[in-house]
């Protein structure tokens, strides 16, 4: 009884990091797609150069991740408001296992439509 | 009640409504988004889709307006919690990200929208 009381408040310790985490990285990389985006008032010229940093692996491999954690953030919030707002109670651990499930799926997906 | 409690308070229930808002906006954007990259993505892909569009420029902006409700709330708290700032700083720092976010985001949604 007491380990699974445990176990379920340090799973609720890491939903709670990793929707920090996720927050923080998606605020910091606003300013970021903002600025990509807003060449668009220089001409459609100024917005392709801008966009064509896109194709750099590595800049693919971030955007992946920020859907990710745009997902894991999305789905963790709605845990939150469920929780608190709701009539649900406790940590809801299953909830947990399915906003990290979710946030898989769109991340395939996201590959997925990158491929087609 | 003191102000500073008041303040959180005020500052927990802003968080959740601009929460919920931006939970429909996200759904969206992610549909809309995943639809966009098939194919790479390409100016004249986006802007043939986005420019004088009502509806883009307003659901755009009031995504961008949500964002400049929710995020510095968050960053006030991670400040505060994690960063060590007084609450003073922290509120200070979260109002000038609400301010970049919106002047650059607002930015951003006319350049394709308009």
């Amino acid at each position: 009884m007491r380990a699974s009381r445990s176990r379920s408040r340090s799973l609720a310790y890491s939903a709670f990091v990793v929707h920090r985490v996720s927050g923080l990285l998606l605020a910091l990389f606003l300013p970021l797609h903002f600025l990509v985006l807003s060449q668009a008032i220089r001409g459609q010229a100024a917005l392709d150069q801008a966009l064509r940093l896109s194709d750099l692996p590595a800049v693919k491999f971030a955007e992946w991740g920020l859907v990710v954690l745009l997902t894991l953030h999305l789905v963790g919030g709605i845990r939150l408001i469920l929780i608190e707002f709701g009539p649900w109670k406790g940590t809801r651990s299953g909830w947990i296992t399915a906003t990290v499930f979710i946030a898989g799926c769109t991340g395939v997906l996201f590959l997925y439509n990158l491929v087609i | 009640m003191n102000e500073d409690a008041i303040a959180q308070a005020r500052a927990w229930y802003w968080q959740r409504i601009s929460a919920m808002v931006l939970a429909v906006f996200v759904v969206i954007h992610l549909v809309v988004m995943m639809y966009a990259i098939r194919g790479g993505l390409s100016a004249a892909e986006i802007l043939d889709r986005t420019q004088g569009s009502l509806l883009v420029g307003v659901f755009y902006g009031l995504f961008v307006l949500a964002c400049a409700v929710h995020v510095p709330i968050g960053i006030a708290k991670i400040l505060q919690e994690w960063g060590g700032a007084s609450p003073r700083v922290a509120s200070r720092l979260s109002q000038l990200f609400a301010a970049v976010i919106v002047i650059m985001g607002l930015a951003a949604v006319w350049g394709v929208s308009a």
